[in-house]
Parts: C-alpha cells; structure tokens; sequence
C-alpha cells in the first residue's frame, strides 16, 4: 500500500530526512525506533503532509497514488491517519462538532450522503467504548483540559472513527501511564486487520510488548540503519542505541 | 495593547478559491440587484436649517418634531467630529452629502434567474430561504407568498396584544404622544456629534413599545429582517418596554447589503420600565469596501438603553463583520435598583476594516449587575479594538460587573487592541475584568486537515468555537445563520 523512496525532507532549510526507503503492505505493522533527534516525528509529519516541512526528493507512492501531491485533507480522505504526539487543543469546538465535519467531510470524498445525527451519535458511542471514553467526552472542546492519557485516547478514539488504511502511531506510549498505555494499545489492536497497516513510532520497546510489530527499523540521523523483525527491539532494549549510533558511525 | 503575530515562515495556503468566496461578500458585484432609479425624489447636497426643515416638511411632522430636529441641527454645528477612536476615518465633507431621497424605487429583478449568481451562491451559504432571497434581492412579490401572509398574521397578533411595532414616520403620525414622550429620552441630541446629526436629519427607524404585563411572543425579527434591507442612512429606532414586559429584537441581516450611501449614522434607544426586559441582537453585514479598503459603509452609530425601572434587564447581543468603519458602543444605564445590563459581541474585522466598539455599563441603582463578554476577531491588514467603560457612581452600592474580553489574530498584519475603563466610586463595587489573545495556529489548521476537514472548514469550526459564548445569545433562527457569516466572512483569510 505504501511506498517510501529515497524521501529526502527539510524544516527551514535544514535537512531532517535523508533518503527514507520503505515499503508497508496490507496488514504488516511497522515499527519505528530511533534516538531521539533521529527524524522519526519528521518521518510521520511528511506522510501526513504537514506543511512546516518541505519534501526536497524522492517519491511515496500509497495504493498507487502520488501520496506527496495530495493536500493533507485529501491523504486523510485516503486513508492516512497521524495520531499525534501533542495532539492539538481547540477550545470551544465540541469533539461531537469536530469529528461530524471530519467523518461529513471523508463521505463527500467518498460521494456519500452526510451521515444523520442519529447514526453518527450511535457510532461516537460504539467507537469511543473501544478505548473507554465517557459520554461527557461528546460536549468537551477538542483536546481541552484533557489528561496526558486522555489525549491519547482521543486520537485513538478518532482513529476508530475514522477508519484509515494506514494509522502512524507518533510516540503513542509517550507520557502514559501503565493504564492508559494497555487502554490505547487494546484500542489499537482491536482495529487492526489484514485490510490496514500500523507504522508504530517509539523510542521505547516498552509499548512493541502491547503492539507486536512485524518489523522493526531503526531511524538514525534521518536514515534507515538496520531492519529486522521483533527481536531487533529486543536487542535494542538491551544494548541501547549506542550500539547501533557506533556502528553506523563508524 | 498592541499585539501582532510574528511572522509565519512556512504556513502557505492555497488563496486562489477562498479569495474568490471573499470576493462573493465583499466586490462590486452586488451592483445588479441595486440599480437605482434616477427618478427619485432627491434634495441637493448639503446640510443647513432649510434642509432640517424641507426633511420635516417632506414627512409631514408636527412643529414639536421640527423643533427637536432644529434644536440638534444647532446644537451639532457647535460640534466637531470626534477624533477619540483608534480609528483612521478620513474626512467626510458634511455638505456633499443629500440628506434626504425617498424610499427609492429599484430596477427590480423579475426573478432569480435575473440575479447575479454570485449572490445567490452566498444566500446560498447563509442558509436563507428562496422566498426571502427574493425578498431580499428586491423581486417584487406579492400576497401569494407566504412571507406576506406571515406578516399579516404577525400584525395582527400583535395588535391583539397592543404590541406597537411600526416605521418610525408611522409612529409619529398615530402615536405622536408616545414618540414624544420617550424621543431622546435616552441618547440626547446633545450626547455627541454622530447623535446630533441623526436627531437633525434621521430618514426613518422602527417604533416599538410593549404594553404593561405583554411577554411578545415572538421575535421581532422575522418581519423587521425584510424591511431592513432598505432602511435608511440615518435610522433611528425606540423601543419602550413597559411595566412587566418582555421583548426580543433583532437588527440586521445576515445577507450582505450594500448601500450607496457610504455614512451612516443611527440611533437606537431603548427603556425598560419595572421588571420589564429587553433583548437586542444584531447582526451587522454592511458593504465593508474592497480588499484594499475602497469604498464600504461608515458605521457611526450611538445604541443605549436605559434600565429605569427596578429589577429591569437589558441584554446587547451584536455579531459585526460588516462596515468599512465601525464606531458603536451599545451601552447600557441601570438606573433601577436590581437592574442589570449585558453586552456580548463579537466583532470580526478582515481586510482593511476598521472597527472600535464595545460598551458602557453605567452602575446607578443599587445590586446593579453587568455583564460584558467581547470577541475580537482580526484578519487581514484589519484593526479592531475593544474599548469599554464600567462606571459605579456613588450611590451604587454592592454593584458587580464581570467583563471577557477576548482577541483573536488571525494574519500578521492585523492589530487587536483593547481600552478598557473603569471609574468605580462606591466601596462595595465588585469588579472583575479578564482579557486573552490568541491566533489560530497552523497546528489547529494542520490538526482539522489531518482529520479531513479542510483548512477553510477549519477557520469557521475554531472561529466559531472562539466565539460560541456569544454566539449561543443570539435568538435561534439566526444563530445557524451567523456561524456560517463568521465562516465565509474569514475564509482565505488564515495563512
């Protein structure tokens, strides 16, 4: 479904990426290790077309389409989802308001009719148990006065909503405790099947044990170092990343 | 206070579609729906006693309203045009203007084929029903439709009540005692310069009083929407709530209206007797000129009510994104023990609009309470500024007043500036103030792009979430109505 060629990507004139290659396909979930500086945020924020970066070569290509041209609006549209790392406050936007014109909005590229307030009360029901919300979530403004967990849940929340093919966790684990990370983790298994994909971004193996990932690859100074499978996390939760920062400086 | 964004290196928005939605609000193209007679009966420019009188004489007024408007006129050549506001107004030559024309006679269109579709497209985007496009469009219509036959049956129902709700001229010429008893009884000719020269020549308004004990069952808005698309230059409005009353009022208009008359100057007046309450909302939409600040409406307008009786209510509710030029400060005076007054606006300047508004809650009576909530909205190269007043005179004991006030950026060039005063005389005053600026930023944007809502959906979700405070005063009906304003009045304008 996703294919990353040689991506070379930039912040304010200075390079991040540095020829990214990459290949997901239906079902497989990827995880992404790195120290910290690596580009591994700046890997997630290109796909999801943040325009703070400019991509400066190399191509994405997802189910054959020219990923990079889109507009990020139309690569959600598509499939792509980023549950963010901070994910964004906007007070006074109920998630009820928010999440009708973001799911209104993914039906109109799909031409299909809005979805009645009836079905879509019932399905931000449904979605929302799926990482144990409350119904007060329904009223509160997008983000505001949530917990460092809630937030996460939130966007795992919208994920479940939203249904993309391809979902890239960033730093999903990061500031959760050990409840919320197994809630989000559940969350994310539970909405897994063969016809979508998961790009996991972590420094720590900590959250591989709730989300068993498929392959593993190492970021590191805006490249790819060295892949493999699960153990690899392992290895790495082991030796650190001095090892491999060694190795390919080396 | 003045606040600017810093400069914003890498958010890049494609303008060229919502440019062209701006556009729809704000060009020349409105043209084709108001075509003006050259027939009308027109008096030459220029103002002096002869005009103040021909005006009287033209409209038929007793000697008594005569005097009121010579007394103004006198009493406004003594003035000068105040320079007070954060305001850049350039000179306006008084005597080029033709201080009156008769309700004018349009081209009228023969249907909505005959009306510029860019229009239509935004009547569309507003929401508003076919039949009151017409209306509004100026196609002539008659008692087939239904809006018509509403406005019958709203007469009548009103009456029933001994609802008085009527044009201002009416109101002279059958309840003259009325009009004269309460005719400046709450902004003076004498109040300022804009007050003195709409008590000399004002063309037309509303009369509105509510007898004892008579809660008006509906809106007056519906009705008063329709005419209001061709109110005057220099209106004035006066509505007297009695005893026990209760009455929601709505000025204005969500669709954009334009006028060749760039100055206005309008006055509304409104009394709430004992326990009587009034709401006041308004929705202004005037031409605001071009993108580079050309032409659009002068809005100088003086609004107060005056809460005489105890445990009386005023309640300002203003939604502002038309007018080249905004001065106006609806105000309120609690002069009744218990009284209480609210102000809740939210005033949204784009391009090179200017607006400084806000309010006055003057505190009299005792336990008087007030409430100000203002939202600023700034686009483009606009300056808009919050200036209010909280005054509590001596004998006002235990009077509270809680003002918001709030700014929201939305461009790097655009200024949010706030004036608030307070002159507090007695002890026992309880007075809070709270202020905020914000902007949008491009991870708000990105975040709603993220999730498949588009960066123009995006500006009117958080806009509107900004201003929702407000928003949720405004009566029902409008309500829908103003959020989608909010919206199209600022697409293209983040970035």
């Amino acid at each position: 479904m996703l294919i990353i060629k040689n991506l070379h990507a930039a912040i304010n004139g200075k390079e991040i990426l540095k020829g990214i290659d990459l290949t997901v396909k239906p079902g497989e979930v990827h995880a992404i290790m790195g120290p910290n500086g690596s580009g591994k945020s700046t890997l997630s924020s290109v796909l999801a077309g943040n325009p703070a970066f400019e991509v400066t070569d190399g191509s994405v290509e997802f189910y054959g389409k020219d990923l990079l041209a889109m507009s990020p609006e139309d690569r959600s549209h598509e499939g792509i989802f980023l549950s963010f790392q901070y994910p964004v406050e906007i007070p006074g936007v109920s998630m009820v308001n928010f999440m009708r014109a973001a799911i209104n909005a993914q039906r109109k590229y799909r031409n299909e009719e809005p979805l009645s307030a009836t079905d879509f009360l019932k399905m931000m029901r449904e979605k929302r148990a799926i990482v144990e919300l409350d119904n007060k979530l329904a009223g509160r403004s997008v983000n505001e006065g949530f917990s460092g967990g809630e937030k996460k849940r939130n966007e795992i929340f919208q994920m479940a909503m939203l249904q993309p093919r391809l979902s890239i966790l960033d730093e999903t684990d990061s500031g959760l405790d050990i409840d919320a990370l197994r809630i989000v983790s559940q969350g994310v298994n539970q909405l897994k099947s063969d016809q979508n994909a998961t790009i996991v971004i972590t420094h720590y193996q900590r959250l591989l044990d709730y989300i068993a990932p498929d392959f593993v690859h190492v970021l590191y100074k805006g490249r790819i170092v060295k892949s493999g499978g699960p153990e690899l996390a392992l290895e790495l939760e082991e030796k650190g990343y001095e090892w491999i920062k060694k190795e390919v400086d080396d | 206070m003045d606040m600017k964004k810093e400069n914003n290196p890498t958010y890049n928005l494609d303008n060229g579609a919502s440019e062209k939605i701006i556009q729809e609000v704000t060009s020349s193209d409105y043209k084709y729906g108001f075509v003006t007679d050259i027939e009308t009966d027109i008096i030459p420019t220029g103002l002096n006693e002869e005009v103040v009188r021909l005006i009287s004489a033209k409209k038929g007024e007793p000697e008594w309203l005569l005097d009121f408007r010579l007394k103004a006129f006198a009493h406004w050549k003594t003035l000068e045009m105040p320079h007070w506001a954060h305001l850049d107004i350039p000179d306006i030559d008084y005597q080029a203007i033709s201080y009156y024309a008769a309700p004018k006679k349009k081209e009228s269109p023969k249907s909505l084929d005959d009306i510029d579709p860019e229009l239509r497209s935004t009547f569309n985007k507003l929401g508003i029903s076919l039949e009151e496009q017409m209306k509004l469009s100026g196609i002539a219509v008659d008692a087939v439709m239904d809006s018509v036959s509403v406005k019958t049956t709203f007469k009548e129902k009103l009456a029933e009540l001994g609802v008085i709700f009527c044009s201002f001229s009416e109101a002279v010429k059958d309840y003259p005692d009325l009009v004269r008893q309460y005719l400046g009884s709450v902004v003076s000719y004498r109040d300022n310069f804009f007050a003195a020269l709409n008590s000399a020549v004002f063309s037309d308004g509303s009369f509105v009083y509510i007898p004892k004990g008579v809660r008006c069952p509906m809106e007056l808005s519906t009705y008063f929407r329709i005419n209001a698309a061709n109110t005057g230059q220099f209106e004035r409005t006066l509505i007297v709530a009695d005893d026990d009353s209760y009455v929601s009022y709505l000025e204005g208009c969500t669709a954009p209206m334009r006028d060749e008359n760039q100055l206005h100057a309008a006055i509304v007046e409104i009394r709430a007797h004992e326990r009587a309450e009034v709401k006041y909302s308004t929705v202004q939409n005037w031409y605001p000129g071009d993108k580079e600040g050309r032409g659009g409406i002068y809005n100088f307008v003086t609004k107060r009510g005056l809460c005489k009786g105890d445990h009386s209510k005023i309640s300002w509710t203003q939604v502002e994104t038309g007018s080249a030029i905004t001065w106006k400060y609806p105000s309120c005076i609690l002069a009744g023990d218990n009284s209480t007054g609210e102000f809740y606006s939210v005033a949204v300047t784009n391009n090179r609009q200017q607006a400084d508004t806000g309010t006055k809650m003057i505190h009299l009576g005792k336990n008087t309470r007030s409430t100000i909530v203002s939202k600023g909205i700034s686009a483009g190269y606009s300056q808009n500024s919050y200036r209010g007043l909280v005054r509590v005179s001596p004998d006002a004991d235990n009077a509270r007043n809680y003002t918001q006030c709030d700014s929201l950026l939305l461009s790097d060039h655009c200024g949010a500036h706030t004036f608030p005063y307070m002159d507090i005389k007695n002890d026992t005053a309880v007075v809070e103030h709270e202020a905020t600026t914000s902007k949008i930023n491009e991870d708000q944007i990105f975040y709603c792009n993220q999730r498949g809502i588009s960066t123009e959906e995006a500006v009117g979700l958080i806009v509107n979430g900004y201003a929702k405070e407000v928003m949720n005063k405004l009566p029902m009906e409008f309500a829908v109505e103003a959020q989608k304003l909010l919206q199209i009045t600022l697409e293209g304008s983040v970035g």
